[in-house]
């Protein structure tokens, strides 16, 4: 719901075997209620970037602003959903998870329970309220935490390949899911993926980086309509495209003589 | 199945292991190996034991020493639980308590007794501050642990969602520790529970079961120290069943993050 701006970013990390370049001169801007998805290969500098945005590192240069105002550690403006299924509090039930973020704003019992219901409807958990997190399957978990990262209203949505760890059939439906509460929310979104086919369903736009040191190598625009059918020739070409920036062309395969 | 159910079974099983240790004891007390006065039969254990609750003084010397334990245990948790959790906070902390605390908890309870018993004299306040030395720290060092073992993401995630210090430390931080704090209490009880059979031989005066074990050794009364193990046994299982059992299966095991042994 509000635009950001990434400015010069570039980021360092100090290692025990010296200084590693995480991300360098990262530029490029984001609409509000836009989708965007970072995709690169491992070791691009997409989850770092990421992470620079969620405020949990600080870069060397440059700066981030989320509607104007540069990014200074995390804040409620954004929500942030991990890969790793454990971010859940194992203490605390579905709704528990879900409220935490409104009890620390101060919004009262009744009123957060209220709040959190709906959110845990949007992502059709409704009737998983009062389950602890280890008898939700992994999908369900993961769902729970975008409701839990929705539920305080943050205007930015953060998402760390987010389904990663699914297997591909919840995947896909995960994915359907997390369009509709798109279009539902209209939340700014930055997706972090490796995965070119969730990138082209679900962004407006895509960002490819590549590796040593992180850069952005390339914009693309999906202009598909929604839904999108995975299926189709236009989808096909858009992810046959965006491997191409990856530096997977589509004849690669063709033996070389 | 019903948790009535469950505890029934849980209750004989109990029943027939502490049943099969007891047909060993008997099987070695009649073999005519040892002097009965040495090794004397169950009858004869569980006839002191009956007589020691009737008059009541075999109550009053548990409650003396039911009262020493829980008073150095209560202090112990209230001291190693915080202590633990701001040494793994705070790296200042961390860095002036851990010498001492390395160098004290080698030292055996047993060992300051004599030197406590000079401080503090013979009695209550005695036992109980050997109590409080024993069990302080498995309270501490698995609190410490257990706060350093704390899920990062967890803290992460809490503070996306604008926890402060406050707010983390009790929200996140102590139940995410929970498993080692319970760890924790359960071998901080059993420390004190060594402690303060020690301490009473020691530096006891007429009450206390680590006291009527010491005094029945001067008359031979080997039924009397038996029957006075007996209870302390008696004690420490229904503080496991009773308190500890439920207090893992109220949190860690509800939310999944201790597991009951399977089949």
């Amino acid at each position: 719901m509000v635009p950001i701006e990434i400015r010069d970013v570039t980021l360092v990390y100090d290692t025990p075997g010296g200084k590693v370049p995480g991300v360098k001169n990262v530029n490029f801007n984001i609409g509000a209620s836009e989708f965007v998805c970072i995709v690169g290969p491992s070791g691009c500098g997409k989850s770092t970037l990421l992470n620079i945005i969620a405020g949990f590192l600080t870069p060397v240069a440059g700066e981030i602003r989320i509607g104007g105002k540069p990014v200074t550690g995390h804040g409620m403006d954004r929500g942030v959903v991990f890969q790793d299924f454990a971010q859940l509090f194992p203490w605390r039930t579905a709704l528990g998870n879900v409220t935490f973020g409104l009890e620390m704003k101060g919004v009262a019992k009744d009123e957060r329970e209220k709040i959190a219901r709906e959110q845990l409807r949007l992502v059709k958990l409704e009737k998983f309220t009062g389950s602890y997190p280890h008898h939700l399957s992994g999908g369900m978990q993961q769902r729970v935490a975008i409701a839990r990262a929705l539920a305080y209203n943050p205007a930015v949505l953060l998402m760390d390949e987010p389904f990663a760890a699914l297997d591909a059939l919840t995947r896909d439906d995960m994915q359907r899911l997390l369009a509709d509460v798109w279009r539902a929310t209209r939340k700014t979104v930055i997706y972090v993926t490796h995965n070119v086919a969730e990138a082209v369903y679900l962004a407006d736009r895509v960002v490819v980086m590549s590796p040593h040191p992180g850069t952005v190598k390339a914009e693309i625009k999906i202009e598909l309509p929604r839904p999108r059918d995975p299926l189709s020739v236009e989808f096909l070409e858009c992810q046959k495209e965006l491997l191409g920036h990856l530096g997977h062309d589509a004849n690669a395969n063709e033996p070389v003589n | 199945m019903t948790d009535n159910g469950q505890n029934a079974r849980s209750l004989i099983r109990a029943a027939i292991t502490l049943a099969a240790a007891a047909a060993v004891y008997e099987a070695l007390a009649r073999s005519g190996y040892f002097a009965p006065a040495l090794l004397p039969k169950l009858s004869i254990v569980v006839q002191t034991l009956i007589a020691t609750l009737a008059d009541g003084s075999m109550i009053q010397h548990a409650a003396y020493t039911l009262y020493r334990v829980m008073f150095g245990f209560g202090l112990a948790i209230a001291v190693g639980i915080p202590l633990g959790i701001l040494m793994a906070r705070f790296t200042a902390v961390e860095n002036f308590f851990l010498p001492l605390v390395s160098a004290l908890m080698p030292i055996p309870s047993f060992a300051l007794v004599p030197l406590f018993m000079l401080w503090f004299g013979i009695g209550n306040l005695t036992t109980v501050l050997i109590v409080f030395y024993a069990a302080t720290f498995p309270m501490l060092f698995n609190t410490w642990s257990g706060v350093r073992s704390v899920n990062p993401i967890w803290l992460r995630a809490a503070g996306c969602m604008g926890a402060d210090e406050h707010s983390l430390f009790w929200k996140v931080i102590i139940p995410g520790a929970s498993p080692f704090i319970i760890t924790g209490m359960r071998q901080s009880f059993l420390r004190a529970w060594i402690a303060v059979v020690g301490a009473e031989m020691i530096a006891a005066s007429d009450w206390g079961l680590g006291w009527v074990i010491f005094d029945a050794k001067e008359f031979l009364n080997t039924d009397t120290m038996l029957a006075a193990l007996v209870v302390i046994g008696a004690i420490g299982y229904l503080f496991e069943r009773l308190v500890f059992g439920s207090l893992e299966r109220a949190t860690v095991l509800r939310w999944g993050m201790m597991r009951s042994a399977k089949g």
